[in-house]
C-alpha cells in the first residue's frame, strides 16, 4: 500500500496552499469552461485568453475541489500560461499518459506510445518537473479523476478559442 | 441487555485489516454491511431451492415462490403494512422513486399541478420529477431547510395548497435530521395530496409503522438495512396500486396477453416484470429476521448513544476545527455527521482516514441542492450502525489530526 507522502509531495502542498492563476477573467473576451467531478462535487472554471497568434496570454483558475484537483490545476496553468495551444494540447496528452501509465486497468492501455509521452515530458521544458510531482496520484485510482478535472476542463477551453480545424 | 461485541462478529468484512490497520466502517448510509446469516440464507437459497417463480410447477420452484412470498410477508410486517400485496420489490429505492414518478405521477399529473419536495432530498427524489416535469409541466415546489438542519415548515400551506404530492425523506443522508413525517402527512391530506415517504435512511435504523406515519407511499432499501444490494421496497396503500397503471412491461406482470393487447396482473405483480430478485428477497428477510432479534427500539437506542458520543467526543477533541451539520440534539438525529474539518478538503480527509482502514464518504452524497443551501461543496461523512461502537469513534477523532497535519497553512 503506498504512503500519503506518494500523493502529498510538497510541491503539491504548495501548489494547494498559493494556487498559481488563480481568479477570473472578463470573459469575453475569455474563453470560459467549467469541469465538475460528479463523483466528489469538485468544479474547476478556466478562463483562457488565446491571441491572434495562438498564444495563450493569460489563463485563470476558479472553482473548488480537493487538493489534488486545485493543484493540479494551478500547475497547469503555470505550464501552458505564454505557451502556444499546440504545446498545450500536447502537454495535456502527455499529462494524461502520465496519469494512466501504472494503471493499465482504469484507462491507460500502459503501450509504448504512452511511455514516449512521458519521455518526452522529461526532455521537455523543465518547467514540467512540477507536473513529475503528481506521478504518485496513480498509486491511488480514485483521485486520478481530481488530478485530471482541471487538464480536461483546458481541453474544451482549448477547443472553443482554437478549434482543431 | 444486546452483546453489541457479539453482534459486531456477526460481519465477516468487519474482521479483515485495511490497509494493515483493521476496518472501521462508517460508511453505512452509503450501504450497510451484511451478516453472515444473510450471507449464508442467499448461497443456501442457490444451494437448495433455487428455481424462477410463480411458474414452475415442480417442488423446489414452489419453494422459491414461497420464499419470495414470505419475504414479501416479513417486509409487509416490519413497516406494519396491512397487507403484504401492498410490497412491490424493485431494484432499489430509487427504481421505487422512479415507479412513483412515472405510473403514478405519469396517470396523476399535468399542466397546473404541483409536487412539493424538499432541500435534503436525495438526487433520487429529485431528478425523477424533474424528468417528469419537463414532460408533464406541472411545478415542483421546494420546502428549505433552515441552519438548524430542520425543515422550514413556516410556509408549509402555502407549498402544499395546490400540489398533487409530497415526496419527502424521513431522514436526511447529509444531516441525519428526522422529519417529522405524521405532521407532514396530515398536512399533505388536509391539501388534498398524498404523501410519498423516502425511508431509505429510516427504515434501517428506527422502528417503521407505515399505518402510524399517515403514509401513502413508502420507499427503502435493502442494502442499507443488513440486505443485499439489488432489491429495495415501494410500499402504498391497496387502492392506490390498484389505481396505478404498470411500470414496465413483460413476463409476470401479466394475466393474458393477445396480438391486440393485454390485461395486468393483480398488485404486487402488476409492477414486477420479468424474473424478480429471490435470492436477494431472501437475504432481505434474514436482515429482517436479525434485526427484529435485535429489536429495532435497540438498534435505536444504540444509535442514539453513539451519536451522541460521536458529537461530544469529535467536538471535545477538535473544538472549533470542526464543524458538524445537522441538529446538534442527538434524538432528533439519526447517525448519521456530515462535518468539514480544519478546513481540509473532505476527498483528503477521507484519504488520511483510509490509511488507518476509516471508511467514509466524501463529497455532495447525492444532495448537491442541499449542500448548495448549507454553503459547502462537499464534506465528510460518517454513519454509524449496530457494528459500530465508541473505539470506532475515538480512532476517528484520532486519525482527523493527521489530516490536520498534512494540510495547516
Amino acid at each position: 500500500m503506498p504512503g500519503l507522502e506518494d500523493l502529498y509531495r510538497e510541491i503539491i502542498l504548495d501548489h494547494y496552499r498559493s494556487p498559481r492563476n488563480r481568479g477570473e477573467l472578463e470573459s469575453p473576451p475569455a474563453v470560459k469552461t467549467e469541469g465538475f467531478n460528479p463523483l466528489c462535487g469538485d468544479e474547476i472554471i478556466v478562463y483562457i485568453d488565446v491571441d491572434d497568434d495562438g498564444l495563450i496570454t493569460d489563463i485563470a483558475i476558479g472553482g473548488q475541489g480537493c487538493s489534488i484537483s486545485q493543484s493540479s490545476a494551478s500547475m497547469m496553468s503555470a505550464a501552458v500560461k505564454g505557451q502556444t495551444v499546440p504545446y498545450a494540447r500536447r502537454l495535456i496528452g502527455a499529462f494524461k499518459g502520465l496519469m494512466s501509465i501504472h494503471e493499465g486497468e482504469i484507462g491507460g492501455d500502459g503501450s509504448e506510445a504512452d511511455m514516449g509521452i512521458e519521455l518526452s515530458i522529461d526532455s521537455g521544458d523543465t518547467k514540467l518537473g512540477d507536473l513529475e510531482a503528481l506521478k504518485g496520484v496513480v498509486k491511488f485510482p480514485v483521485r486520478i479523476k481530481c488530478a485530471t478535472l482541471g487538464w480536461n476542463t483546458l481541453a474544451q477551453a482549448l477547443d472553443e478559442a482554437s478549434p482543431i480545424t | 441487555m444486546t452483546d453489541w461485541a457479539a453482534i459486531k462478529a456477526d460481519f465477516p468484512v468487519l474482521k479483515q485489516t485495511a490497509n494493515g490497520a483493521p476496518l472501521v466502517y462508517l460508511d453505512s448510509g452509503n450501504t450497510s454491511q451484511k451478516p453472515q446469516r444473510v450471507i449464508d440464507a442467499m448461497s443456501n437459497y442457490y444451494e437448495t431451492i433455487n428455481a424462477n417463480v410463480h411458474r414452475g410447477s415442480y417442488d423446489i420452484a414452489v419453494k422459491a415462490t414461497d420464499a419470495i412470498e414470505g419475504a414479501r410477508q416479513k417486509v409487509a410486517a416490519f413497516i406494519n403494512a396491512p397487507s403484504s400485496i401492498e410490497v412491490v420489490f424493485t431494484k432499489n429505492a430509487t427504481e421505487a422513486l422512479n415507479l412513483v414518478a412515472r405510473s403514478w405521477g405519469g396517470a396523476n399529473l399535468g399542466e397546473g399541478d404541483a409536487v412539493v419536495i424538499s432541500e435534503m432530498e436525495h438526487h433520487a427524489n429529485i431528478v425523477p420529477w424533474h424528468m417528469l416535469a419537463s414532460e408533464k409541466g406541472f411545478e415542483l415546489r421546494w420546502i428549505s431547510v433552515k441552519d438548524d438542519g430542520h425543515l422550514d415548515l413556516s410556509n408549509l400551506d402555502e407549498l402544499l395548497d395546490g400540489a398533487k404530492l409530497l415526496s419527502i425523506t424521513a431522514m436526511s443522508n447529509v444531516l441525519g435530521t428526522l422529519n417529522p413525517i405524521h405532521r407532514l402527512a396530515e398536512a399533505a391530506h388536509a391539501h388534498g395530496a398524498l404523501i410519498a415517504v423516502d425511508g431509505s435512511q429510516y427504515v434501517p435504523h428506527l422502528a417503521t409503522d407505515v399505518q402510524a406515519m399517515g403514509a401513502d407511499f413508502l420507499i427503502f432499501t435493502g442494502h442499507k438495512m443488513l440486505g443485499p444490494m439489488g432489491i429495495g421496497v415501494l410500499w402504498a396503500r391497496e387502492e392506490i396500486l390498484e389505481a396505478m397503471p404498470p411500470f414496465l412491461g413483460g413476463g409476470e406482470m401479466i394475466l393474458n396477453v393477445t396480438k391486440e393487447g393485454f390485461t395486468t396482473n393483480e398488485v404486487p405483480w402488476k409492477f414486477e416484470a420479468g424474473t424478480p430478485m429471490v435470492a436477494e428477497a431472501v437475504g432481505l428477510a434474514a436482515a429482517i429476521d436479525y434485526l427484529n432479534e435485535i429489536g429495532m427500539d435497540e438498534v435505536r437506542k444504540h444509535e442514539v448513544e453513539l451519536t451522541a458520543y460521536a458529537l461530544r467526543t469529535l467536538k471535545e477533541r477538535h473544538g472549533d476545527k470542526i464543524t458538524i451539520h445537522g441538529p446538534s440534539e442527538p434524538a432528533e438525529r439519526g447517525g448519521v455527521l456530515s462535518f468539514v474539518y480544519d478546513q481540509v478538503h473532505p476527498h483528503d480527509v477521507a484519504q488520511v482516514l483510509d490509511q488507518k482502514g476509516i471508511c467514509v464518504r466524501a463529497g455532495h452524497h447525492c444532495a448537491k441542492p442541499l449542500l448548495r443551501t448549507l454553503g459547502v461543496p462537499a464534506t465528510s461523512r460518517v454513519s454509524l450502525y449496530i457494528y459500530n461502537d465508541e473505539s470506532d469513534i475515538d480512532l476517528l477523532a484520532e486519525t482527523l489530526t493527521e489530516a490536520s497535519d498534512i494540510f495547516s497553512f
